[in-house]
C-alpha cells in the first residue's frame, strides 16, 4: 500500500512538472514573443515585419500544436512506466 | 453556370448529405445521444471539435476583424487557439476519465452539492444561449445574400436540418455530420485564400504568402502598411490597444474557450483518456489549418479592398474609383446595406480614408475630399472575397454552403449542451430523480426540439445585445466553469463552499463590469459610465476582464475551502481517481 501511494505520488509529480514546462513555453511563444518581448524580437525581420509579429498570427499556433502532441506522448508513456495505463 | 443556381446545388448537396447522415446515425440510448456511445476515433472527434468550435463568427466575421485590426485581432487568433493548450493538458484527460456526460454533473460530484451543480447548468444556458443566437443569425444572412430567400425563410430551412439530424441523432448524428461539415467549410475557407495568395504573391500556401514579396518586389505587409498609413489610418502592423488589455482579452479568450460546455463535451465521445489527449491535438490540427490561414485572408483582403477604391497615388482625381465604374461585388453588397457609398463632396468618386486622423485631415481638406464616402461592414470580408478576387463562381457557391457549415455545426454542438443539461442535469439529476432511460431519451429530444424553437425564436427577433455576445459568453465560460473544473481536479482540498463562492464571486464581477459600460442586459443609455479607457478599472476593456474574473474566482474557492471543512472521504479518493487513466473503460457504464 505503501509504495504504491508513493507511486501514485510520483506519478502526479512527473505529470506537474510536465505541465508546468509545457506551460511555460505556452505563455513564451504568445504573450512573451507575440506581445511583452516584440519590441525585442523586431531585430528579427521576416516579410517586413518583426518576428514578434510572425508569432503573434503565426507561430503561436504551430507551437501550441506541437505542446499538445509532446504532452500526449510524453503522458501515454508515463501512464505505462508507472503502470497506470489504461488496458 | 448561374451563381444562383450553382450555389443551390452546392447548398442543396450538403444538406443532402447531413440529412442523410441524420438517418444513419440515429441515438437509441442516452449514451449515444450525450456521447455518441464513446466510440469516437480521437482523429474523427477532432475533425468534429474543429467544426463544433468554428462558429459562424471564426468562418464569416474573424478575417474581417483581422483586416480592419491588423496586429491587434492577434489576441482572437492566439486567445482562441491557445485555449486548446488548456483544455488538452488541464481538462480534458480527467474529465474523459470521470466518465459523466455533462459540464456541471461533473460540478455536482465533484463538489457533493446540487447548488454548485445548479449554478453550472445556469451559467452553461446564458452562454450556450447568447453563442447560439449568433450561429442562427448567420444561417439567415447567408440564405437571404446568398440564395435570394428571405431571412426568416432561411432561418426555417437551418431549423428544420438541424432539428432532423440532432433530435435524432444527438450526439452520434452531431458528431458525424460535423466530420461532414468540417470538410466542407474548410474547403471553402482554404480555397479562396489559396486563389488569392498565388494572384497577390505567387504563393500557394497564405501562410507563406502574407510574410512574401508582392509583385513589385516589396513585401506584402510593407505594402499594406503604406497604402493605408497613406490614406491616414494606422499602421497594420502596430500595436493599437494598451498591452494590458492584449494580454488580458487574450488570457480571457483562453481561459473562456477551455471552459465551453458544447467543445468540453466532444472529448467525452473518445473510447479512452490518452484518446482525449490526442484528440485535443488533432482538433488544434485542424482548427489552425482556418486559424493560420485567416490573418493571411484578413491582410489580402484589406489590401484588395483599399486598391480597387484607391487605384493609384493619394492627390490626383483620377486614382479614386468613379462611382459609375464600380465592380458587381461592390453592387451586389450595396443591395444588402452592408457597404455604403456617401458623396459628400458630390464629385462621383469613391474616396475611402481614415476621416479621425488628425494628421491626413489638412491634406484630405486640400485635395477636396469632405470624409470618408465608403462604409464596409467586416462580416462582408470573407463572403464578397472570392468575387473581389474575380474567382469563378463555383468558388463562390463554395463558401456559401462552406458558411452555413460553419452556422449549423456550432449551433448543433450548442444545442446539445443545452439540451443535455436540461434533460441530465435538472431533469434526472434534480427534478424526476428515478426517470427510465427511455423516458430522459425522450426528455432529451424534448429540450432539443424546445431549445431549436428559442433559438430560432431569438434568430429572429434577434436582441440587440447579440453582438456584444462574444464579451458575455466567454467572460462566463472563463469566470465560473474553468475554474471550478482546475480546482475540481487539481485541488483535493476544493470544498463545495469554496466553488460555489469562487463560481458566484467569478460570475458577478465579470458580469457587472460587463453591464457597468455595455448598460444593463446590454440596454442601451443604462450603462453607469460611459465605455471609455479612463473610466475602466486599471484600464481594463470589458471583453478583457474574463481573466479577471477566473483570478478572483480561484482566489475566493482557495480561501473558503481553507476556511472550511475538507471535502469527505470518498470525494478524495474521487479525486485520485481521476488523476490516472486506469480504470476509464469501466467508467463508461453507469
Amino acid at each position: 500500500m505503501a509504495s504504491e501511494e508513493r507511486s501514485a505520488a510520483n506519478y502526479w509529480r512527473a505529470n506537474m512538472r510536465l505541465v508546468g514546462i509545457l506551460m511555460f513555453i505556452w505563455a513564451l511563444v504568445s504573450f512573451g514573443f507575440g506581445i511583452l518581448l516584440r519590441p525585442v524580437l523586431d531585430a528579427i525581420e521576416i516579410g517586413g515585419v518583426g518576428l514578434g509579429f510572425w508569432f503573434a498570427q503565426q507561430g503561436s499556433m504551430y507551437v501550441f500544436l506541437v505542446l499538445i502532441f509532446v504532452y500526449a506522448w510524453r503522458m501515454n508513456k508515463m501512464d505505462r512506466d508507472f503502470d497506470v495505463d489504461e488496458v | 453556370m448561374d451563381l444562383t443556381v450553382l450555389t443551390w446545388l452546392f447548398v442543396g448537396g450538403t444538406f443532402a448529405i447531413y440529412f442523410g447522415i441524420a438517418i444513419w446515425a440515429k441515438a437509441s440510448t442516452t449514451s449515444e445521444f450525450y456521447a455518441a456511445g464513446r466510440g469516437i476515433n480521437p482523429v474523427a472527434n477532432g475533425m468534429a471539435t474543429a467544426a463544433d468550435w468554428m462558429s459562424a463568427a471564426s468562418f464569416i466575421s474573424m478575417a474581417g476583424l483581422i483586416a480592419f485590426m491588423g496586429y491587434d485581432a492577434s489576441l482572437f487568433l492566439m486567445g482562441w487557439t491557445g485555449g486548446y493548450v488548456l483544455l488538452a493538458l488541464l481538462l480534458a484527460p480527467y474529465l474523459r476519465k470521470f466518465g459523466k456526460f455533462t459540464v456541471p454533473e461533473f460540478i455536482g460530484d465533484r463538489f457533493y452539492s446540487q447548488t454548485a451543480r445548479i449554478v453550472a447548468v445556469v451559467c452553461l444556458i446564458i452562454m450556450s444561449v447568447t453563442y447560439v443566437i449568433g450561429q442562427m443569425k448567420g444561417v439567415g444572412v447567408a440564405f437571404s445574400r446568398f440564395l435570394e430567400v428571405p431571412y426568416d425563410v432561411g432561418l426555417y430551412i437551418g431549423m428544420a436540418i438541424v432539428f432532423v439530424y440532432a433530435v435524432l441523432g444527438g450526439m452520434k448524428g452531431i458528431t458525424y455530420t460535423q466530420i461532414a461539415q468540417y470538410v466542407v467549410l474548410i474547403l471553402a475557407y482554404t480555397i479562396p485564400a489559396i486563389f488569392i495568395s498565388l494572384a497577390l504573391t505567387g504563393h500557394l500556401l497564405p501562410q507563406i504568402g502574407l510574410f512574401s514579396n508582392v509583385e513589385s518586389g516589396v513585401p506584402l505587409l510593407t505594402k499594406l502598411n503604406n497604402t493605408i498609413t497613406d490614406l491616414g489610418f494606422a499602421e497594420y502592423t502596430a500595436q493599437k490597444t494598451t498591452t494590458l488589455n492584449l494580454v488580458l482579452y487574450t488570457l480571457s479568450l483562453m481561459i473562456g474557450t477551455a471552459g465551453l460546455p458544447h467543445v468540453i463535451i466532444r472529448f467525452f465521445t473518445v473510447p479512452r483518456v490518452r484518446d482525449a489527449r490526442l484528440s485535443a491535438g488533432w482538433a488544434l490540427v485542424f482548427i489552425a489549418l482556418l486559424y493560420t490561414t485567416a490573418p493571411a485572408v484578413g491582410a489580402m483582403a484589406r489590401l484588395n479592398l483599399v486598391d480597387t477604391i484607391q487605384t493609384g497615388a493619394v492627390g490626383t482625381p483620377q486614382s479614386n474609383l468613379a462611382y459609375d465604374a464600380r465592380p458587381q461585388w461592390f453592387k451586389d453588397w450595396e443591395k444588402t446595406g452592408l457597404l455604403t457609398w456617401d458623396d459628400k463632396n458630390q464629385d462621383g468618386l469613391i474616396q475611402y480614408y481614415d476621416d479621425k486622423s488628425t494628421e491626413f485631415q489638412a491634406q484630405a481638406e486640400g485635395l477636396g475630399w469632405k470624409g470618408n464616402e465608403l462604409t464596409v461592414d467586416r462580416d462582408i470580408m470573407v463572403l464578397a472575397n472570392p468575387q473581389i478576387a474575380n474567382l469563378p463562381n463555383w468558388v463562390i457557391a463554395l463558401v456559401a454552403a462552406g458558411g452555413l457549415a460553419a452556422a449549423l455545426s456550432t449551433a448543433a454542438g450548442l444545442l446539445l449542451a443545452i439540451s443535455s443539461a436540461i434533460s441530465h442535469d435538472l431533469l434526472k439529476g434534480v427534478f424526476m430523480k428515478g426517470i427510465s432511460e427511455r423516458g430522459e431519451l425522450l426528455g432529451a429530444r424534448i429540450a432539443m426540439t424546445g431549445a431549436i424553437l428559442v433559438a430560432g425564436y431569438l434568430g429572429l427577433n434577434p436582441p440587440g445585445f447579440a453582438a456584444q455576445v462574444v464579451a458575455l459568453a466567454f467572460g462566463l465560460a472563463a469566470s465560473s466553469i474553468f475554474p471550478a473544473i482546475m480546482l475540481g481536479i487539481f485541488d483535493k482540498r476544493a470544498n463545495d463552499l469554496g466553488a460555489i463562492a469562487g463560481m458566484l464571486v467569478g460570475i458577478t464581477t465579470t458580469i457587472i463590469y460587463i453591464f457597468w459600460f455595455k448598460g444593463w442586459f446590454f440596454i442601451a443609455g443604462t450603462n453607469m459610465a460611459p465605455n471609455l479607457p479612463e473610466n475602466w478599472l486599471f484600464g481594463i476593456a470589458p471583453e478583457a476582464f474574463g481573466a479577471v474574473g477566473a483570478i478572483l474566482n480561484f482566489i475566493v474557492a482557495y480561501v473558503v475551502s481553507r476556511a472550511t471543512a475538507a471535502p469527505p472521504e470518498h470525494i478524495q479518493h474521487l479525486v485520485e481517481d481521476i488523476r490516472v487513466p486506469r480504470g476509464a473503460g469501466t467508467a463508461t457504464s453507469h
